[in-house]
């Protein structure tokens, strides 16, 4: 039907989250249509990105390779090492920062909740990124998140509080469930965020799961 | 356009775009249904969580060209106290993956969003986890759809002292006949109680080598019936 070339483009587009066979499609021939330049730069950015950002090797978030540290082409005396081997030497800012608290970890499913976590500028302590949820309807078990990798951190850091951040949805509540069974033996204090009502939202609206949490977690402030 | 009115479970959900779901219903009335739940995913959507799965809905929906949409949702059962146990999780994951695969688009089946409610009510509400719920309801799937496999006797001959059990034979077989795994007396029990009428007998019983079996079989029947491997059944792999 298409060219070798572009069949291979519309196949690789294909396999990204998101995009079925008619955008996979769609895409391909705008980039076909832009400038050469337009393109590349994309090809690029990805190559880059590739290149310099890993996952931190204690907490699993997204790090980035320090520029000078590691040159973008992989020349000079790196010349031999894999680029597996960033992923081993590696730390994000945050587990690189010395003004935060080692003491407490907070376990979240994805990187960009440690970026939403961020922004309340209310935690000083560590995270923990599971890369994803048990999700039993999509095979996903415990096993293939990195909760060994949380486990074997406890001990020789020091932990003394794990805050559950998991999504407030079947799989996030699934996965908190799993964590605290798991970590209720150890001598440490587990919390999980709290689930109520949306700041700036009417009660009326509120559906009845979020309520009846909220009403759960309620906090006395008086008498 | 055509607006609907239909009481729904949320089998499941899956992102599209930046705030929304895609989202899989068994309705009532119309069968599996895909719509699309706008913003959603936002904090302060006035879905909230009511699009949760394993929630039993009420919606008004319209029909699209490739997806329907919702315009508005009530809850009729959250199914709560689901939330709290992750092995009744697992069993309501395993439910409605097996209805997903069951139900079809366009097409009533009234039958089976009864026995799915009625399933995730008992699952949820019952003191203790019901140990052979998911198992019973794949049998009474498999009943459903027409494609029970025979356990009164041997298929190949009628023989009614049967050995073993194989789905590709279509059921139990006796000694002469032998294939498949072996099957034991109190496990056949436990699946004639299911399909003969007895299922609240049988969803008494308590967790068991042969209640186990029992819904193995079952399980094995469905997948084979399916074309293909179910997820969540395996995942806590006999966690009771
Ligand atoms: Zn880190
Ligand atoms: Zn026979």
């Amino acid at each position: 039907m298409y060219t070798a070339a572009v069949q291979d483009l519309i196949d690789e587009l294909g396999r990204l989250p998101g995009i079925g066979p008619k955008s996979a499609q769609r895409i391909a021939f705008h980039l076909l249509s832009v400038s050469k330049d337009d393109a590349l730069r994309l090809a690029h950015s990805i190559t880059v990105a590739k290149e310099r950002v890993s996952w931190c090797r204690r907490c699993f978030n997204i790090a980035e390779v320090q520029a000078g540290l590691h040159p973008g082409s992989g020349l000079a005396q790196h010349a031999a090492s894999e680029p597996a081997g960033d992923a081993h030497t590696v730390l994000c800012d945050i587990c690189r920062d010395a003004r935060r608290d080692p003491k407490v970890i907070c376990v979240v499913e994805e990187s960009r909740d440690v970026v939403a976590m961020e922004k309340t500028r209310e935690f000083r302590g560590l995270y923990h990124v599971l890369g994803g949820a048990i999700s039993p309807i999509d095979g996903i078990g415990p096993d293939k998140l990195r909760v060994r990798e949380l486990i074997a951190r406890i001990s020789p850091e020091g932990v003394e509080e794990v805050i559950l951040a998991t999504n407030p949805n079947i799989e996030g509540e699934a996965t908190a469930l799993y964590l605290t069974k798991l970590l209720e033996h150890l001598p440490l204090k587990v919390t999980q965020l709290a689930s109520g009502l949306p700041v700036g939202g009417d009660l009326e609206y509120a559906d009845e799961l979020t309520l009846g949490r909220a009403l759960e977690g309620r906090r006395t402030i008086g008498g | 356009m055509g607006l609907y009115r239909d009481e729904a479970v949320v089998l499941r959900t899956y992102k599209l775009g930046e705030a929304d779901r895609i989202i899989v219903l068994l309705t009532a009335t119309r069968g599996k249904v895909r719509a699309v739940a706008k913003g959603v995913r936002r904090t302060k959507s006035r879905f909230g969580g009511r699009l949760e799965p394993p929630s039993r809905v009420s919606l008004l929906g319209y029909e699209g060209r490739n997806l329907d949409g919702i315009n508005q949702v009530e809850t009729v059962d959250a199914y709560a106290p689901l939330r709290r146990d992750l092995e009744r999780m697992t069993d309501a994951g395993a439910l409605v993956e097996a209805a997903e695969q069951v139900g079809r688009e366009g097409e009533s089946d009234p039958g089976l969003f009864k026995m799915l409610t009625g399933a995730l009510r008992t699952l949820a509400y019952s003191p203790q986890r019901p140990a052979l719920l998911v198992g019973a309801f794949y049998w009474k799937l498999l009943a459903a759809e027409g494609v029970v496999p025979v356990v009164e006797h041997c298929v190949a001959c009628g023989e009614p002292e049967v050995v073993s059990f194989d789905v590709a034979s279509g059921g139990t077989l006796c000694r002469a006949h032998r294939q498949g795994a072996p099957v034991d007396a109190a496990t056949l029990a436990v699946v004639r109680q299911v399909l003969g009428g007895r299922l609240v007998d049988a969803l008494a019983l308590p967790a068991s080598p042969e209640v186990f079996a029992a819904a193995g079989m079952a399980t094995a029947a469905l997948e084979a019936h399916l074309e293909r491997r179910l997820k969540a059944v395996h995942l806590l792999g006999g966690a009771s």
